[in-house]
């Protein structure tokens, strides 16, 4: 096949100039701080003075309660939920699969309801409270779905596990577990490549006819 | 409904996941999981052309973003000292950022790292880069004739070639199967942290820590003992971590560059260039037989493809020279190299895309004859290995379509294509064999029996799901009859007792052995501590106490005897399936599936049958749905992520039933134990495709298996 090399293709022009809202920072907020400085010491202090000046403009701050602890913390804006999770409070339990929202292995609870922590950024749950995996257990005692996939072997790898347990906990809190047929279409969020679809749903059946508090 | 009940009580028998407690509280760590002090996040940007060079790489701006420590390319790279000795080979691995050829779409151009995962994703997207393009193919379909013999590769012929063209029933037919792509729940992903200038450790998504360990040592010309390589677990591989690709290597050079520890997860989009997948292939088969259905001939032609810089062979075609008794067998597999990445084995490699042809080939076949499709199956069923005349170690193949046939309701089906129907849908029965190498390398495992009498094991193997260290335990605890919540197990690190990368349904065989070898060793010696032949009414803890002892360990290797090489040892696996289509829509729905395996012993009930529904549910996606798509005009991916690259889901996937004949194998291993993590794909997709015919009198040869086909 002969390639179609006058299709349109990406833009790789060189940068024209760059209108990020980091120059726009450089030209104004600096620019009182700068005026009266030589004009050196400016360009050696600019990429530092820079980095620091967007710090404290470019991050936010951010109170929520997880797992029951309050947290304040300065984020940037474009972080996620679950890299915040992960990279910054350390809370691995939450997974990232594919950071598109299309596996559902990040599945946290916010204020109660099954949330896509990849498409979640950090600053919208200011005020709410998270749980993740971590938060599900009391101490030693797990909860009933982690329980139900340990017996019903709801996992191999267990990568998605985290994610498919706080879905079925919230699949059963919204009404959605009154069949099998049923479960299958609102746990279709989460995805296993290991195969372990059949004994999930056998897990959640079990705790939804077991009648224990999810 | 008594049956459901019964399948389910079925699913819970057996020990439960050791690990499994870790694994639903989210403390089972991954290897992106360690947070080590002062981090820093790589991030790669990838090649928009799919052939050509570079031409200039402007990665100022990348560089001046905040946070961003440096910024990678062909340019600047530090050389990868084991990349500096001329190649030995016309063909090798891809060697990042060596020069500036781009070989395929994605190809790594530039790796930033920042000291935020976010700052370093944001700078990736700030580097320009102008290029060269030269011509390209990504098209096997259209390349077929450019195929050429593998290296050391030679065409198979037993008897007459082409045989079956005379056969007095014969059919010829061409199958397809597009790119499949492994696509693990978890990312690749390594976190790179030198100690000096000669030692390291990682924290790698790995199927074998000790193959990373031997690919890093020999790329930074260390000692194999200065890396350590740490991966107690793996989230999914199916074949994609089977080798040490270029993005670990990028993050390891990053790291002693920058004297930083360095984390590099590569984006699901990513996971579908720079990990390998199953090579699109183009298949012919041709089968002859006698009225009565004996086999006469099988031709099976393939063609794979591979990539321009390194080329990947699988036995696509082997299984027709295993699978029958048949006196005339020709085989011929062609190589096409093409501008993409390289393919890498992905569970059931070869077997998995060669059964297709051959299983589907048998259902036209039967339906050639008017046969039943296990009729004909058992007419040439092999008592003796076709390639070598080996007896087989063992083989009830025919007690697996037996129990299949019974338990999917075979006798329901009606020969007759579409000609049942359901509430409105067509209802179709197909089945389809599959058959695996069983192996068993060598291993060593350390058995440490500690003074309260719990046990522990240790060797680096790691485990990518199926459950190794719950087998490791079961083994155990039959052996030295210690409970299994006594028994804990270490495993995933290159610093514990060698054993193989996990691979090739091969682990519970090989490391399994060593783990019973070892527990019998230990046993012998507690005896002879005891003074008793069998150890008296002492238990294990009183022994130790009454000899002062805090504990007592042996370190034990184990592999196959030369006995077990007058064997043809296998794994087989019958696979039934009961689909329903919709005749307006297309929709294929799986309505029943049973898979049937002959693997020996279950070592391990419960995460066994997890493992063969897991590998039904991936063969459903070979044959209904998966299929990465390149545009050909630009040789780029156009659905690399979880939306447009369908997985089976939860909504796709009934009940699933495994049985297993659940037979010793005597001379594999002291288990009897085969492998079963290839042969619970293996004949999955050809039942699908034989079940889409018998409901709708369609036969679909180019996979999957979409609505748009039967339409």
């Amino acid at each position: 096949m002969e390639n179609n090399n006058n299709l349109p293709e990406p833009d790789t022009r060189p940068d024209v100039k760059d209108p990020s809202r980091r120059d726009f920072l450089k030209k104004s907020a600096l620019i009182t701080a700068v005026a009266l400085t030589p004009a050196h010491a400016v360009k050696a202090a600019e990429k530092h003075m820079d980095e620091r000046i967007a710090e404290a403009f470019e991050k936010m701050p951010l109170s929520l309660e997880i797992n029951g602890a309050p947290h304040n913390l300065m984020v940037e804006p474009r972080s996620t939920l679950l890299d915040i999770l992960r990279e910054q409070l350390d809370l691995t339990g939450t997974k990232k699969g594919c950071d598109l929202g299309q596996c559902g292995a990040c599945t946290v609870h916010v204020d109660g309801h099954r949330v896509i922590s990849c498409l979640t950024l950090g600053i919208m749950v200011n005020g709410k409270k998270v749980t993740t995996i971590e938060g599900l257990a009391k101490g030693d005692q797990l909860h009933p779905m982690q329980e139900a996939f340990l017996k019903h072997d709801g996992f191999q790898c267990g990568y998605c596990t985290p994610g498919q347990i706080m879905s079925a906990v919230a699949c059963i809190r919204e009404g959605h577990a009154n069949s099998e047929h049923e479960i299958r279409e609102y746990m279709s969020g989460n995805i296993c490549r290991c195969g372990a679809y059949p004994n999930i749903v056998n897990a959640i059946q079990e705790v939804k006819e077991g009648g224990l508090p999810v | 409904m008594e049956n459901i009940k019964k399948r389910k009580a079925s699913a819970t028998e057996g020990l439960d996941r050791v690990d499994g407690r870790l694994k639903v509280t989210g403390k089972a760590k991954y290897s992106a999981e360690y947070n080590t002090k002062g981090l820093v996040y790589g991030v790669l940007a990838g090649s928009t052309i799919t052939s050509g060079t570079i031409k200039t790489i402007d990665a100022k701006a990348a560089e001046n973003a905040p946070g961003v420590l440096a910024v990678y390319t062909y340019l600047n790279s530090p050389k990868i000292p084991g990349y500096q000795d001329p190649p030995t080979q016309p063909k090798g691995p891809f060697r990042i950022f060596d020069d500036n050829k781009i070989y395929f779409n994605g190809q790594p151009v530039a790796l930033v790292v920042a000291d935020t995962f976010e700052r370093a994703q944001y700078a990736a997207t700030l580097i320009k880069v102008a290029y060269d393009k030269a011509s390209f193919q990504t098209d096997l379909k259209s390349n077929i004739s450019a195929g050429v013999s593998p290296r050391n590769g030679k065409d198979y012929v037993k008897g007459q070639e082409d045989a079956y063209k005379t056969a007095p029933v014969k059919i010829e037919q061409e199958y397809i199967l597009p790119t499949d792509v492994h696509n693990p729940m978890e990312l690749h992903t390594i976190i790179a942290n030198w100690d000096g200038d000669d030692k390291l450790t990682v924290w790698d998504k790995t199927q074998g820590v000790l193959g990373t360990q031997r690919s890093i040592a020999q790329a930074f010309k260390l000692d194999p003992k200065n890396v350590h390589v740490i991966s107690p677990f793996v989230g999914g591989a199916f074949g994609a971590a089977l080798r040490t690709w270029q993005h670990e290597i990028a993050a390891v050079m990053a790291a002693k560059a920058l004297k930083k520890p360095v984390k590099l997860v590569l984006s699901r989009a990513e996971m579908f260039t720079a990990v390998g997948y199953r090579p699109y292939t183009w298949q012919k088969m041709g089968l002859g037989a006698t009225p009565d259905g004996k086999l006469v001939g099988i031709t099976h032609e393939a063609s794979g493809q591979t990539s321009m810089y390194e080329d990947f062979t699988e036995g696509t075609v082997n299984i027709s020279q295993l699978m029958y008794a048949c006196p005339n067998v020709n085989t011929r597999y062609r190589l096409v190299s093409l501008n993409v990445n390289t393919p890498t084995p992905m569970r059931g490699p070869g077997e998995a895309t060669g059964a297709i042809a051959l299983e589907c080939g048998m259902d036209e076949l039967a339906y050639a004859l008017n046969m039943d499709p296990i009729d004909l199956r058992v007419v040439n069923h092999a008592d003796t290995d076709p390639q070598t005349g080996k007896p087989y170690s063992s083989k009830f193949l025919k007690d697996a379509y037996q129990l299949g046939a019974d338990a999917i309701g075979w006798k329901n089906r009606n020969r007759k294509p579409a000609s049942v129907t359901e509430n409105g849908w067509l209802v179709g029965y197909g089945m389809g064999t599959g058959m695996f190498g069983a192996y068993r390398g060598a291993a060593t495992v350390l058995a440490r029996l500690l003074a309260d009498g719990t046990l522990d094991l240790e060797t680096a193997v790691t485990d990518i799901g199926p459950g190794t260290g719950t087998a490791m335990t079961n083994i155990a605890s039959e052996v030295m009859g210690v409970a299994a919540d006594k028994i804990s197990v270490k495993i995933g690190d290159s610093a514990l007792p060698p054993s193989p990368t996990q691979g090739g349904s091969s682990v519970t065989s090989t490391v399994g052995s060593a783990v019973n070898d070892a527990c019998v060793q230990l046993k012998e010696k507690l005896k002879e501590l005891s003074g008793t032949a069998e150890g008296g009414n002492l238990s294990y803890a009183q022994i130790l106490q009454a000899h002062n002892l805090p504990q007592l360990e042996v370190t034990v290797t184990s592999k196959s005897s030369p006995e077990a090489a007058k064997y043809a040892m296998y794994s087989w696996s019958v696979h039934f399936m009961k689909v329903l289509v919709h005749p307006t829509t297309g929709v294929v729905k799986v309505d029943k599936a049973v898979s049937v395996a002959d693997c020996g012993t279950i070592v391990s009930p419960k995460t066994a049958r997890s493992q063969i529904i897991g590998g039904t549910i991936m063969g459903t996606g070979m044959g209904l749905m998966e299929e990465a798509v390149i545009d050909h005009r630009y040789g780029r991916l156009v659905n690399n992520d979880f939306a447009n690259y369908h997985v089976p889901i939860q909504a796709d996937i009934p009940q699933l039933e495994a049985l297993f004949v659940n037979k010793p194998d005597p001379y594999i291993n002291p288990m009897g134990a085969k492998g079963m993590g290839e042969i619970a794909t293996i004949g999955v997709a050809a039942a699908l495709a034989n079940a889409v015919f018998n409901a709708t009198g369609k036969r679909v040869r180019d996979l999957p298996i979409t609505p748009d086909k039967l339409i």
